[in-house]
């Protein structure tokens, strides 16, 4: 015992060390099966790609032939004067703004309706029924996404649809046939709307589980003091399940930052004017149709990126307003 | 939005906030409910009433446009396709996921942590950006197009995933039995089919519900990486009868395609709901 205070950011699991052990065939054996063939797979199809991605973004190769040079930085410039890819980005940037946003909300107010919405008085308890809300709100996570984009295409079809069709009962002539998914303006909020609908019940369900595990004295102790609702919701529920609005937000940022199957599904040519055209789609074309696999790395890695730059920012904000102090308090 | 000061539980401003909770929490049920409905009822419509009017029922109940979809559209082929890659590519991430997670877990050793990082960052890189790169990968071993290939790629892509979350469960397992099995004479392989694997047996259950879900929805790795028509599996199938029926104008058959494709996962949602439901619990808190 020299050195007490050994640094370490492994958990503080205390386990004997077992590496003195002789190296036996079933040691041995064991070790090269177990970690050697799943670390032998997930080299070769995923990291692998990804580093040879990187290096590809740098080059001007075509894909079909071997004939590759070294071009520096240029496929970054050609992407940054691309009108069609930049239009895609910030669809791409527009949805990571909006579609977390959104749904986290709603999934939160609607997590708060099933648990606490039942009274204000004793325990958290879930209103009536909240066990069917929970229930039939999760179905759309299971029905896969690219059903999600048929289904609501179908739905928002401007003769045979449903949605146009209540709409003409209700008395609203004017959507008789109306575009959702073939007008500039509304585009995009219905491809967003779409994607709000699948996940809003997933998250819903999180969230649920979350405020079901804050301790019951905390709510009464506030309604001592005479809180609302609103000011419940704002002091106890969000700073206690600030790690799972911090995992939910990353998520939602990086699917929206993909969104593919949804926009391909709603808007395969992506939509009027590019109006819901998202990066991955530009991607694909431009590597399996024009064959300019080099271009297409470079929006991968800008891709990448983005992925990275949203998830270092949902770290930063939650940091920032407080997460710091909450992780002690636990 | 109406806030009640009052703690108690008669009071008016309760039961309003009450009922407006049961208001909203109808309405989003209804805005779930009521497309899928739709969907089934217009699954069994012909083209001509579909395009009537979205109300009416269909004149005949009969199960035609299943038929269709399943033979003509080839959605019956697409889905053995389907059953068989996600079945086989399920088994196994299963297998090597839980080994490996173990071994992570349970063993400090020179790049342990390297290794738990690095599947760390395939969790949350895009897949997009190694598409391309794939693609040859798999060209140049001769698996492109193939089921074995689109197999073997959603192994490696759901591993991180699975040793990420199997993670914890394995290192959670008390030292004292895998002790006792070792004095009782058991090897590695031993001990961890018969003592540890056994005890991770929740941990699995979820992981492997929400691999079955991943897996049966994935999109993008088939629609790049296997285009022979004969292997589509159903989510791009789906997507390319989709884009067909524009021109062909069989929505009946379009929507008894999807009904096909959503029964079974409703199906696995059914039985195991409350495991579901219980998982994403047990992912997120750790």
């Amino acid at each position: 015992m020299i050195d007490s205070v050994a640094v370490t950011d492994a958990p503080p699991v205390v386990r004997r060390k077992k590496a003195r052990r002789k190296l036996t065939f079933d040691r041995v054996s064991f070790f090269v099966v177990f970690l050697g063939l799943p670390l032998a797979i997930f080299l070769l199809f995923v990291v692998w790609p990804f580093v040879q991605a990187f290096y590809y973004s740098l080059t001007d190769w075509s894909g079909f032939t071997p004939d590759m040079s070294f071009i520096g930085l240029r496929n970054y410039r050609t992407l940054l004067k691309d009108d069609i890819f930049m239009t895609a980005f910030w669809n791409n940037i527009l949805l990571a703004v909006v579609v977390p946003l959104v749904t986290v909300v709603l999934s939160f107010v609607l997590a708060t309706m099933v648990t606490v919405g039942g009274t204000t008085h004793g325990a958290a308890r879930g209103i009536r029924n909240s066990n069917f809300y929970r229930v039939i709100s999760f179905f759309p996570y299971t029905i896969p996404a690219i059903i999600i984009g048929i289904l609501w295409s179908q739905m928002f079809d401007p003769s045979a649809g449903l949605l146009n069709g209540v709409l003409t009962k209700l008395g609203f002539d004017q959507f008789a046939s109306f575009p959702w998914l073939g007008d500039t303006r509304t585009a995009m909020p219905a491809s967003m709307f779409v994607i709000i609908w699948g996940f809003v019940g997933f998250y819903m369900v999180l969230f649920v589980a979350a405020i079901k595990g804050i301790p019951s004295d905390y709510y009464d102790a506030i309604r001592l003091d005479g809180a609302g609702r609103i000011r419940t919701a704002y002091s106890i529920t969000i700073p206690l399940i600030r790690d799972n609005i911090q995992t939910a937000y990353i998520y939602l940022g990086i699917l929206a930052l993909d969104a593919f199957v949804y926009m391909q599904a709603l808007n395969p040519g992506g939509g009027p004017d590019n109006s819901t055209l998202v990066m991955p789609q530009r991607l694909l074309n431009t590597a399996f149709s024009k064959g300019q696999f080099g271009l297409a790395s470079a929006m991968g890695v800008v891709l990448a990126l983005a992925t990275l730059t949203f998830a270092a920012i949902v770290f930063a904000v939650n940091w920032l307003t407080g997460g710091r102090e909450q992780k002690v308090k636990r | 939005m109406t806030t009640t000061t009052q703690p108690t539980p008669t009071s008016p401003g309760q039961k309003t906030v009450t009922a407006v909770s049961h208001v909203v929490l109808s309405l989003w049920t209804i805005l779930i409910i009521v497309p899928l409905l739709w969907t089934l009822m217009s699954s069994f419509k012909t083209s001509k009433e579909i395009f009537a009017s979205p109300f009416t029922l269909p004149a005949q109940w009969n199960f035609d446009n299943y038929v269709s979809a399943w033979t003509t559209a080839g959605i019956g082929r697409y889905f053995a396709n389907t059953v068989i890659v996600v079945g086989c590519a399920l088994v196994i991430v299963m297998v090597l996921g839980a080994m490996c997670a173990y071994v992570l877990a349970r063993f400090t050793f020179f790049g342990s942590r390297l290794i738990y990082y690095l599947m760390l960052a395939g969790l949350t890189f895009p897949v997009f950006l190694a598409i391309v790169p794939l693609f040859f990968v798999l060209q140049n071993i001769g698996l492109l197009n193939t089921l074995p290939g689109l197999i073997i790629t959603y192994v490696a892509f759901a591993l991180p995933f699975t040793v990420f979350f199997l993670f914890p469960f394995f290192r959670a397992l008390p030292d004292e039995i895998a002790e006792a099995a070792e004095i009782d004479g058991a090897g590695e392989w031993r001990k961890f089919f018969q003592v540890m694997l056994p005890m991770a047996k929740p941990g699995m259950a979820s992981v492997a519900i929400f691999n079955f879900l991943g897996l049966w929805n994935q999109f993008l790795l088939p629609v790049a990486l296997n285009t022979n028509r004969d292997n589509y599996v159903l989510s791009q199938g789906m997507a390319s009868f989709a884009s067909q029926a524009g021109y062909n104008v069989d929505f009946g058959r379009l929507f008894a395609a999807v009904v096909i494709t959503v029964v079974p996962v409703l199906i696995v949602y059914a039985i195991f709901q409350r495991q579901l439901q219980g998982s994403v619990t047990a992912g997120t808190m750790k």
